[in-house]
């Protein structure tokens, strides 16, 4: 979970590149060595995956001799690998459910539209998701047993980061509060959460709670797989705000005190708008940790988008093909936080150039 | 953390400082506290009278029942007729041998690949990037299946790929040439060595303290430890003989020999773990000033000097924090050693909670092994930054 966030990357340019490369003897024994490791490892990769792969057919056609990587398998499970159990004739709604998701995530990337009107949007967009995938009003419901694929994925994740952070919040401003009882248990709540690793957490949701519930209450096995997944993440992100608590120096609150202004108004107005812009990079990298983290969900029996394709190879006709199932998932967990982690980097250039003066 | 010290005629005796931690609105914090215990309270009755319903006995008294499932691969002997404490002790030391082994090799090639990132050579530094981002974008778990079915097709050992004539990899795990001491059980001179190198390690920063690290020395006391281990052990009449896999029959003998769960769950840690480590390798060493290179170069020091005397200790302060923390993380993600089969702590408590049903104790276990590791790492860590803070300070 401990990121570091990378240097800008500079555009290359060919003079660039040509210093760079052969700029003297040892530097250009560097590459020749860089280029024939690359070669070694790369090429039979790329006969396996491109040359000898199959594109179409069958499993028969996958299982010969000199077959190499069976893409045909990933276009005949694709739907099944992006939406797992949730009824064929129905996929529509969970297809709507990640192009909403999209669209919101674009729309909030933009500091443009920060405001907060935001919260009210985002709440109302999580109740029109769930809508969505259980079908009630109206729609034929489906029950959370067949939901799947990339849309649990991305709502587990994002419902984690939106519950999470008002959880987050008073966290971190108990841990920082002069209150030693309230400031011990935000201390033990933290540490506790930050010391195990996901999977006690997940245990402890399916296992646990469903008998320290007092007996007839039932919760949904994915609404605690949620409900785990938010605490444990509330205990990561208050470390981040609280970081961002920090870099507010003390003046700040004393002037907003002697102006007349009450605690609340002086976090309101002055502490939390500063605080928290500071940690918004770091904020958007532990999102992409949490995407990352609910793969974690395959552990406990739930479909999210790693275990959908990991279970697509058990299907009889097409048997055994785990390499490519696992390359599909892959490439698209890369796509999303690949995006997240270029977003952070450009949103951390433009706020510190904001901040300039 | 502001305390409110309430100045009075009392002073600050154990009362008033009481009074001080606990600050403002003492009720509601205590009426807090007490809700917490309340609801803790709720929930264990809860818990109790589920167990017993489900005919268990809460409490850990099924440790030393007779746990009768197998357990793949255990540092010591273990066998399905030994009790459940002994099963996950075996599962505790199959968690701590692919931590250490894991941050051991996750730091030599985290460290390779920072360097690497940072040499003027644009296309390892850009093939380093993408390595970084690759590994940085996708779940760990999935990076571990990948490993796993990738060992699962390699060639049965008769056709495995070998390297060098001394590495095998095949579907029966990875075999590596191994060191042995005829007459002494291997894991008994690793820690020799392993306790020899650490105590040369701390006596070479004794002896030559000033720098944080003096490498030459170093790994001259380190190379003359392990010689000294060598002569003590020959002259005790023990024979260290390195021993070189081979093929043989339908299997590969001799050597080391890696469970292809094992390799799996190493390549995979070690791997992802290398991607984090390079990055605070290089962050560390980018964050020392590019004045203070220069003004050791005007001094007239060479560039291994520089490194050793200027930019390697002041790059380690910010290195060390963020590394051990690496560290305890690969610790954590060990436990998904669940998921690909491998016996680690989880695995062997999962098992566990599942042939006795003693859900709740089986996760207090794992729970509080885990939090006293970190715990008792994190206690190290403020103290290691306690005395950084200090000499910086002291040397300002």
């Amino acid at each position: 979970m401990s990121q570091i966030e990378l240097a800008p990357p500079v555009a290359p340019d060919w003079h660039r590149w040509r210093e760079g490369l052969f700029n003297g003897w040892a530097n250009g024994l560097v590459t020749l060595a860089t280029l024939t490791a690359i070669l070694w490892l790369a090429l039979p990769f790329f006969r396996w995956a491109v040359v000898d792969a199959v594109w179409s057919g069958t499993s028969a056609d996958c299982t010969t001799e000199t077959a190499g990587a069976c893409w045909a398998f990933v276009g005949a499970k694709f739907r099944f690998m992006l939406f797992a159990f949730f009824p064929p004739h129905l996929q529509w709604r969970p297809a709507l459910v990640v192009a909403l998701i999209a669209a919101l995530l674009t729309v909030s990337a933009l500091p443009r539209f920060w405001s907060f009107r935001l919260v009210p949007v985002w709440l109302l967009a999580l109740l029109v998701i769930w809508l969505l995938m259980a079908g009630t009003a109206g729609m034929e419901p489906v029950s959370t047993n067949h939901w799947g694929g990339l849309p649990i994925t991305l709502a587990v994740s994002i419902a984690g980061l939106a519950f999470a952070f008002p959880i987050a919040l008073l966290l971190a401003l108990a841990r920082q509060s002069d209150m030693g009882i309230l400031r011990s248990l935000a201390v033990v709540f933290i540490e506790v959460l930050r010391g195990v690793p996901m999977i006690a957490v997940l245990y402890v949701a399916m296992l646990i709670v469903p008998m320290a519930l007092p007996s007839g209450a039932a919760i949904d096995k994915l609404l605690r797989a949620q409900i785990g997944v938010t605490l444990f993440f509330s205990a990561y992100l208050a470390e981040v705000i609280r970081a961002g608590l920090q870099v507010i120096p003390s003046g700040q609150k004393e002037a907003a005190l002697s102006l007349g202004l009450s605690r609340i108004q002086m976090l309101r107005l002055v502490v939390l708008p500063q605080a928290l812009t500071a940690v918004i990079p770091a904020i958007v990298n532990l999102s992409i940790g949490i995407v990352l983290n609910t793969s974690l969900l395959a552990v406990i029996g739930i479909y999210d988008l790693l275990n959908a394709a990991k279970t697509s190879a058990t299907d009889p006709t097409w048997l055994g093909f785990y390499s490519e199932a696992y390359i599909f998932a892959a490439l698209v967990y890369f796509a999303i936080c690949f995006t997240g982690s270029r977003y952070s980097l450009w949103l951390e250039r433009k706020l510190n150039g904001s901040n300039r003066y | 953390m502001k305390r409110h010290i309430q100045p009075g005629p009392s002073g600050p005796g154990p009362v008033s400082r009481l009074r001080s931690w606990i600050g403002p609105l003492p009720l509601q914090q205590g009426l807090l506290f007490v809700g917490v215990l309340l609801l803790f309270a709720f929930l264990g009755q809860n818990t109790a009278d589920s167990m017993h319903r489900m005919g268990l006995t809460p409490g850990f008294a099924f440790l030393s029942h007779q746990a009768n499932f197998e357990i793949g691969e255990s540092l010591f002997s273990y066998s399905a007729g030994d009790s459940y404490a002994r099963a996950l002790g075996a599962g505790i030391a199959n968690t701590i041998k692919v931590a250490v082994v894991g941050c051991l090799l996750a730091t030599v090639l985290g460290v390779a690949l920072g360097i690497a990132r940072l040499s003027g050579n644009l296309l390892l530094a850009s093939l380093v990037h993408g390595y970084v981002e690759l590994l940085r974008n996708t779940p760990l778990l999935l990076q571990l299946f990948l490993w796993s079915a990738i060992i699962h097709t390699l060639p049965p050992p008769r056709g495995a790929y070998t390297f060098l004539g001394s590495v095998y990899l095949s579907n029966r795990g990875v075999y590596l040439p191994s060191l042995s001491v005829e007459g002494l059980p291997a894991f008994i001179w690793l820690s020799v060595v392993a306790l020899a190198v650490l105590a040369t390690l701390v006596l070479s920063r004794r002896l030559f303290a000033g720098s944080a690290l003096y490498l030459p020395k170093s790994a001259g006391a380190v190379l003359g430890a392990l010689a000294l281990c060598y002569l003590t052990l020959t002259s005790l009449g023990f024979a260290a003989s390195v021993e070189i896999p081979a093929k043989g029959g339908f299997n590969i003998r001799g050597g080391l020999s890696l469970t292809p769960e094992f390799a799996a769950l190493l390549i995979g840690l070690v791997v992802n773990a290398s991607a984090s480590i390079s990055e605070i390798v290089r962050s560390g060493i980018q964050s020392v000033k590019s004045g203070q290179w220069e003004a050791a170069r005007a001094l007239g020091l060479k560039p291994a000097q520089i490194l050793r005397l200027v930019v390697l200790p002041q790059a380690l302060r910010v290195i060390t924090p963020l590394m051990i923390s690496s560290f305890l993380d690969l610790t954590k993600n060990s436990s998904l050693a669940v998921a690909i089969g491998y016996p680690d702590l989880v695995s062997v408590a999962n098992t566990t909670a599942n042939t006795t049903g003693q859900v709740l104790e089986a996760i207090i276990i794992i729970a509080a092994v885990y939090l006293s590791i970190s715990l008792a790492v994190s206690a190290v860590m403020n103290l290691y930054n306690r005395r950084v803070v200090l000499r910086a300070e002291g040397k300002r």
